[in-house]
């Protein structure tokens, strides 16, 4: 990689904060107001821990494409499981060569995938075990898919040894990132239980609103140029594409994002008679969610189209997630992240410019996150909760996050109301 | 029901590695492959159901 490559993936690497800002402002706008600073907090202190997690001992797992790897062999061809670097990023020079940007994009976009659940946990999540569970994410189940795609594991090379097209591709994150968080927001929306209130003991779905939605729509600003910045040094990275090619990943990034959040917002119309705010925005993350995999290896028309069906997709399923299966996801992660994620990667073989057999990559790819990472980070979470209850007390809940937990709300010049307190 | 939809769900993706690792590059891994996300989807589907809160038990 040249100085001049290196210098704009370092720039690419440094808007992915602004992701985890969008979804944090998002996941605050879409619960309520007596858990605004608690969430805005919550979220700060996942993405911390999930950095330091990620130093101490997440990309020693993760490791790099090339580098030491733990392998055993299959059938006479080596599959590589694990990295085998040192912890604490030990003998890495960060010195802006290829490695160092790895690091630290893996860092940012570790912290990324562990601040998704928050949206399924908003407005019950504690904040101890939110971290706790943040760094479990960080440490060991991000660092290990990641390996498998992105540090020359064995869906990396289902390409060369299994003929696979050219292996498992997500440039900007779709499956390790963004399906992997959504998974988790689902295994935290099942552990922690729906909100009170949220369902009728006859079953029917009472709608909580969001308290803000300037919020939620501002956030899909820094969300895009996030995703801007983290589909492109990912292309670089990790699909060793040119800088020049960063044009077309920016490009497919908008029209995808684009394209979904006016399907959203003419699927909403048809089924409700108005727009959607909060789905629209749900819609457009959920758009460049669907961007990640295929950005750099598909024509502006082919991800527009990917975004026009991750649109409709994400709409129909936070309704049918919400009110059919009983799943409390205030935030819509599992639909924004799970759902839309795998969309994207499987578009991504089937309509990408890749070999034919690219769709199988896929499929493993896809069914290795539902068949291994979802048992994983369920089976972490649930024994977490085991230890450390991760669900806020009644008490807490009918108060408020902000009180009971921080001791002073978002916004103090708003008058409380009494019945907010009183016993339901 | 629970413990049996994970089960299912690891089993699920056991059959597309094995199709992956074990036969020829012809329709057949690819079916078997498909066949493994069958699995898994049934798998899904005992879990969903596992987590679904009976009517009148709803906070």
């Amino acid at each position: 990689m040249t100085e001049v490559a290196s210098a704009l993936c370092l720039v690419m690497i440094l808007l992915v904060p602004l992701a985890a800002l969008g979804l944090a402002l998002m996941n605050t706008g879409l619960g309520r107001s007596r858990s605004a600073a608690h969430t805005m907090l919550t979220a700060l202190c996942m993405v911390a821990t999930a950095a330091l997690a990620y130093f101490v001992c997440g990309f020693s797992w993760q490791g790099v494409a090339g580098h030491a790897a733990r392998v055993f062999t299959v059938n006479g061809k080596p599959w590589s499981w694990t990295g085998a670097e040192p912890p604490f990023f030990g003998g890495l020079p960060l010195d802006g060569s290829a490695p160092s940007l790895v690091a630290l994009l893996q860092m940012l976009s570790a912290g990324l995938a562990a601040l998704i659940p928050l949206g399924a946990g908003t407005d019950r999540w504690r904040l101890g075990p939110a971290c706790a569970s943040s760094a479990l994410m960080a440490a060991f189940i991000y660092p290990l898919f990641a390996h498998w795609a992105w540090g020359g594991g064995w869906l990396a090379q289902l390409g060369s040894y299994y003929g696979m097209g050219r292996g498992y591709l997500d440039a900007g994150g779709a499956g390790c990132i963004h399906v992997t968080g959504g998974l988790a927001a689902l295994s935290i929306a099942w552990i922690l239980g729906p909100r009170r209130g949220k369902y009728a003991a006859s079953g029917m779905a009472a709608a909580i609103p969001g308290h803000h939605t300037v919020f939620v729509l501002a956030s899909c600003f820094l969300v895009w140029l996030g995703w801007c910045g983290l589909n492109s040094s990912g292309a670089m990275l990790f699909a060793g594409v040119a800088p020049g090619t960063l044009v077309l990943v920016a490009v497919n990034t908008t029209l995808s994002g684009g394209m979904s959040a006016l399907a959203a917002a003419v699927t909403t119309r048809a089924r409700f008679g108005r727009p959607d705010a909060s789905l629209c925005a749900n819609g457009w993350v959920g758009g460049l969610v669907a961007s990640s995999a295929g950005c750099a290896f598909m024509s502006p028309a082919v991800a527009a189209l990917t975004g026009l069906l991750a649109g409709a997709l994400v709409t129909l399923s936070v309704e049918w997630i919400d009110v059919y299966l009983g799943v409390d996801d205030p935030g819509g992660a599992v639909s924004v992240h799970a759902i839309a994620g795998v969309w994207g990667l499987l578009a991504l073989g089937l309509f990408g410019r890749v070999p034919a057999s690219q769709w199988l990559a896929q499929l493993v790819g896809v069914a290795t996150l539902v068949g291994f990472v979802l048992p994983l980070v369920y089976g972490a979470n649930w024994l977490l909760n085991r230890f450390l209850p991760q669900r806020v007390s009644a008490e807490g809940e009918w108060q408020g996050m902000d009180l009971y937990e921080l001791g002073a709300g978002a916004y103090p010049e708003f008058a409380t109301h009494r019945e907010d307190f009183m016993q339901r | 029901m629970r413990i049996a939809g994970f089960l299912l769900l690891l089993a699920g993706w056991g059959i597309v590695l094995s199709a992956a690792a074990l036969l020829k590059p012809t329709g057949a891994r690819g079916a078997f492959a498909l066949a493994g996300v069958g699995v898994e989807v049934m798998g899904l589907v005992l879990v969903i159901r596992s987590h679904m809160t009976p009517k009148g038990d709803r906070p």
